[in-house]
């Protein structure tokens, strides 16, 4: 009897603690929808952000951005940014995982250089790059396509990929692919069929690490694009804040739409996300 | 199997279909038109300017039927990078719209091409000047900016006297007689120049200092401290606080009009005198103007389509549908235009103002002046002081660059270097075991040959590239050979103080304070957290979880000026709360402490939830039996916890927590955003001082590249002593 009480109690707790961390972690966000649905309205000191008088015309002004020669800009822009960070995701995984795979299960001369080399790029910060990346692209002629800021992405992506992968390899016994082998798969049939499927977890938070160094990038592709037609949609968001006026409004909603699918992604990932985090986390 | 086989096809040509679109749509959209005329510029999306801008490219191309206009809308914090990387590679716009201040700069990296004189009388002869740096012309000017008073002729029906007369008018609580950017060199620059002083002297000296600089901030102070105008005020608080009705008047330039509702009653006048009787606030004139650029593929036809749009029919549709206040002359003659108030009232304000001068240092003065106004008017610092070390924060980013060095030493190392390189390798290939170790690495070799060359080539090699123009000293591309200079100046502190504002030592020091203190938080939370998420017990697990992690799935730049807002000190949620608690409201951006716990409050919400989820997939891995075990010892809860679970976890969340640590020494969102290095940069941690050496003081691109260098070795350092460690305590449990 008085255990029960215990531990209902401690439950209890425990739900006032999540709940309190569940405000920290919503409270901010409120800011944002508030400032989404708010157009107009006068500055106040509150606590709770309640819009004075809600309106979708943020909503609407960022997503009908359309005109009569090219359509429907926005959605142009939204596919881009799917695309693009699709194409990253699965260019990004298609380098790194064999890549990981060579270092969980093989020695090689160079592999502890290579190993130290890829932890390096993620050490260096990235201001530095931008310039001769440029004229690296416009050298090979690709800049200005969708292709050149894939190309960017996914090899920016592929360091922690590899990493992430390696470990997530180094966990899986290696008696599965011998066994395979032995039963005359080779060893990349035994790679596919066999390491592979035991590897999801770790690939799926791979992958949603390489959608988000994709999907969120500003910098790189307001430099690179110069053609409305081909914008992400980050570049388009800082086209709300101008020299002297910024539309923070537009700023807010085209923000949440923009999170919607990485949300969307996040809870259908959420499964694997645990678990895959750490099985394949670095391991130096 | 078959449906997993045919899965995996489909996905592989949805892959291909992906890579065919990303490549071959971008050619859809260009129509065979015998000219394309690429125009850039940096509008709001959807602003009136930019509508104006499409209607008179139209109405150009309607009577140029063999010519196309493509416009492109630019985001304008990439605007001028964007420029000086696209221009000179050639695949820069035909022509370009942007304001006079930066064309000494255009002009003197060679982004611009002379331009024909427009005729005689067209425009006033001070414009043109401004944009002739060195004596050629460079640019058509199309629109004229600069501030003026809004009134809201409700609260405010007569045009005040001066300053001082509209600070006194009495006012409601909770309204301003007068809003304005109080900390924004550029607006107090027209109350300076009423008194008399400059920002920038004939020389290309800063002069916000002595007592005509005084007499401005202390009028400023007074105001913000009487309340007649808001504390901390941003662009986006002047636009909310007069467009509601909140404000009797507002300084500010054409670009506020567009955002006001049509149910406010207001109306313009030129800037007021700044005490009674006295000289008028004179703001400064931007002068926005057409550029045909270097490398253009029909500069002819961009010529003319400058001229369209400056003077004539394009000028016209400007002023009426962009209601820009244009530089073309003859437009005023239109009925239309002439009888628009808003535009004779801004018009005669920019005679009045003071074209902003194109020396390349006038852009340098606006950082140190707005520090300047900052400590007076949120820490209290006395006039002169704060003056004074404004005057000296110029100096230390217009010091003379270093002189140019002889390479020879340095090819002479590397020649040396690659030389002893060889030959160890020619050694090396002759030793038969190492033959056969590569022999044998063969295979591996296929497995990683493609990523090698995928990040060696579009990785490595930009990142070494940026390292080596560490070595070198200049502005932008315009770069010399420079050798150690640029190490030597970071790590003396430019011959300042070692520890003093602005070192490398000192920003280091709040670099590692920010990470130790970010990390241990991180993971205190997200450990704690994800211990209550793994009790067995609990109920609505999953929502928890979903909404734990929102923070790291929502744009980190959005969120972040998002918590920079609840800081605000007079409307923000913070003080909201701290004042109903009965609670003093603090100034956060005034105080070291406050600012970089607002700092660090921010990383920590954006933070925990990676540090929560990687600790929810150990303690999922963790076998349930060990407890099992434990619990039939009869051991306590606590014990198991210490005994089991931390053992387990410490080896588990190692490797995030390294990563976390070299990710949270590079966050340069969170500072630049939220703080931005207030109070006075002393928030500013090692790569955000780096953004800024290499994007707002005149573009030292090499210095910057010598600071990510040492950043890289610092980390390189602190892995290298992380990995010792962690060997040494795995040891020592062995």
């Amino acid at each position: 009897m008085k255990r029960e009480r215990g531990s209902l109690l401690a439950s209890f707790a425990s739900h006032v603690v999540l709940l309190a961390a569940v405000a920290f972690a919503v409270y901010p966000l409120f800011w944002v929808v508030s400032l989404a649905l708010t157009a107009g309205g006068a500055p106040q000191a509150q606590i709770i952000p309640l819009p004075t008088h809600p309106s979708l015309a943020n909503f609407h002004a960022v997503v009908g951005h359309a005109d009569a020669e090219r359509g429907w800009i926005f959605g142009m822009q939204l596919f881009n940014s799917l695309a693009i960070a699709a194409a990253t995701t699965v260019a990004a995984l298609a380098i790194a995982t064999p890549a990981a795979y060579a270092m969980s299960r093989f020695d090689f001369v160079g592999k502890k250089g290579s190993m130290a080399a890829l932890l390096a790029t993620q050490m260096f910060p990235g201001v530095a790059a931008a310039i001769p990346l440029y004229l690296l692209l416009n050298a090979m002629d690709i800049l200005d396509t969708r292709s050149d800021l894939v190309l960017v992405y996914a090899t920016t992506a592929v360091p922690f990929a590899i990493f992430q992968m390696r470990g997530a390899f180094d966990a899986i016994p290696r008696d599965l692919a011998e066994a395979a082998m032995v039963h005359g798969a080779t060893r990349f049939g035994a790679f596919v069929r066999v390491v592979l499927p035991a590897a999801r977890p770790a690939m799926a938070v791979t992958a949603l690490f390489a959608f988000m160094t994709a999907w969120n990038e500003f910098i790189l592709a307001a430099t690179f694009l110069s053609r409305e037609e081909v914008f992400t949609l980050p570049v388009v968001l800082q086209r709300f804040v101008g020299e002297h006026d910024a539309h923070w409004g537009y700023f807010a909603a085209g923000a949440i739409i923009v999170s919607i699918p990485v949300m969307a992604l996040f809870y259908w990932l959420q499964r694997h996300l645990v678990g895959g985090l750490t099985s394949g986390s670095v391991k130096g | 199997m078959r449906s997993r086989r045919g899965a995996r096809a489909a996905a592989l040509a949805a892959f291909l279909a992906l890579l065919a679109l990303c490549t071959l749509s971008p050619s859809l959209g260009r129509a065979q038109a015998p000219i394309t005329l690429r125009v850039w510029h940096a509008y709001g999306q959807g602003s009136a300017e930019e509508q104006a801008l499409r209607q008179a490219a139209d109405a150009y191309v309607e009577a140029h039927p063999n010519q196309r206009i493509e416009l492109l809308a630019n985001a304008f914090g990439a605007y001028l990078s964007k420029l000086e990387s696209a221009v000179p590679t050639g695949n820069g716009p035909d022509l370009f719209i942007d304001a006079h201040e930066r064309i000494g700069h255009y002009a003197e990296r060679g982004l611009v091409a002379p331009m024909p004189a427009p005729p005689a009388g067209s425009f006033a002869q001070v414009e043109l000047d401004a944009l002739s740096p060195g004596g050629t012309l460079y640019g058509l000017p199309l629109s004229l900016k600069c501030a003026a008073l809004y009134l809201n002729t409700d609260l405010a029906p007569e045009e005040p006297t001066s300053l001082e007369a509209l600070a006194r008018m009495p006012h409601a609580p909770g309204d301003f007689p007068l809003v304005f950017e109080a900390e924004n060199a550029y607006y107090v620059a027209a109350l300076l120049h009423a008194h008399g002083g400059r920002l920038l002297d004939e020389g290309g000296d800063y002069a916000f200092v002595g007592p005509e600089a005084h007499a401005t901030v202390a009028q400023v102070r007074d105001l913000v401290q009487a309340g007649a105008t808001p504390e901390e005020a941003s662009g986006e608080l002047v636009k909310r606080l007069f467009a509601s009705g909140h404000a009797a008047s507002a300084i500010s330039g054409p670009w506020l009009a567009p955002d006001l509702p049509e149910s406010l009653h207001y109306r313009v006048a030129p800037l007021p005198p700044a005490v009674e009787g006295g000289e008028p606030m004179r703001p400064y004139l931007t002068i926005e103007a057409a550029y045909v650029a270097t490398h253009a593929q029909h500069p002819g036809e961009a010529a003319a389509l400058a001229d369209f749009l400056a003077r004539g029919p394009g000028a016209l549709i400007r002023a009426k549908v962009g209601r820009q206040i244009v530089a073309d002359r003859a437009a005023y003659d239109d009925p239309e235009v002439a009888g628009d108030a808003f535009l004779a009232t801004f018009r005669r304000a920019a005679a009045a103002a003071i074209p902003m001068p194109t020396d390349p240092h006038m852009r340098l003065t606006f950082e140190p002046a707005q520090q300047a106004l900052r400590k007076v008017l949120r820490t209290g610092v006395p006039i002169d002081d704060a003056l004074e070390e404004g005057a000296r924060r110029f100096r230390d980013v217009t010091r003379p660059l270093p002189g140019p060095s002889s390479p020879t030493p340095a090819f002479v190392l590397l020649g040396l270097f690659l030389l002893a390189l060889v030959f160890s390798m020619v050694r090396r290939l002759k030793d038969p075991e190492t033959r056969a170790a590569l022999s044998r690495s063969m295979p591996a070799y296929r497995w990683v040959a493609h990523a090698f060359v995928a990040v060696g080539l579009l990785v490595m090699l930009p990142l070494i590239v940026g390292a080596l123009t560490s070595f070198f000293a200049g502005h932008g591309t315009d770069l010399h050979y420079a050798g150690l200079s640029n190490y030597i100046e970071i790590l003396s502190a430019r011959g300042g103080d070692l520890l003093g504002h602005g070192s490398f030592w000192l920003v280091l020091c709040v670099t590692v304070l920010w990470t130790v203190l970010n990390l241990a938080l991180h993971v205190a939370i997200g450990v704690f957290l994800a211990l209550l998420l793994n009790r067995p017990t609990l109920r609505l697990k999953g929502m928890y979880r979903v909404l734990l992690i929102l923070p790291w799935a929502v744009p980190s730049y959005v969120t972040a000026l998002s918590w920079k807002g609840m800081f605000h000190r007079q409307f923000g949620a913070v003080n909201a709360l701290l004042t109903a608690l009965g609670a003093e409201p603090v100034s956060f951006f005034a105080h070291f402490s406050t600012a970089f716990t607002a700092n660090l409050v921010t990383n920590v919400w954006l933070g925990f939830p990676f540090m929560m989820v990687v600790t929810l997939g150990a303690l999922s891995s963790i076998p349930k039996d060990l407890y099992e075990a434990a619990a039939v010892d009869g051991a306590t809860k606590k014990q198991q916890f210490w005994r089991i679970t931390a053992p387990l976890l410490v080896p588990a969340l190692a490797p995030a927590v390294a990563m976390s640590a070299v990710w949270t020494f590079n966050m340069f969102n969170v500072v630049f955003l939220v703080s931005g290095g207030e109070p006075d940069g002393s928030t500013e941690i090692l790569v955000s001082d780096a953004y800024r050496w290499a994007f707002t003081r005149s573009n030292q691109y090499g210095y910057a590249a010598a600071y990510a260098v040492l950043i890289f070795l610092l980390l390189v350092l602190f892995s290298k002593a992380a990995a010792r460690g962690l060997a040494r305590a795995e040891e020592k449990k062995a």
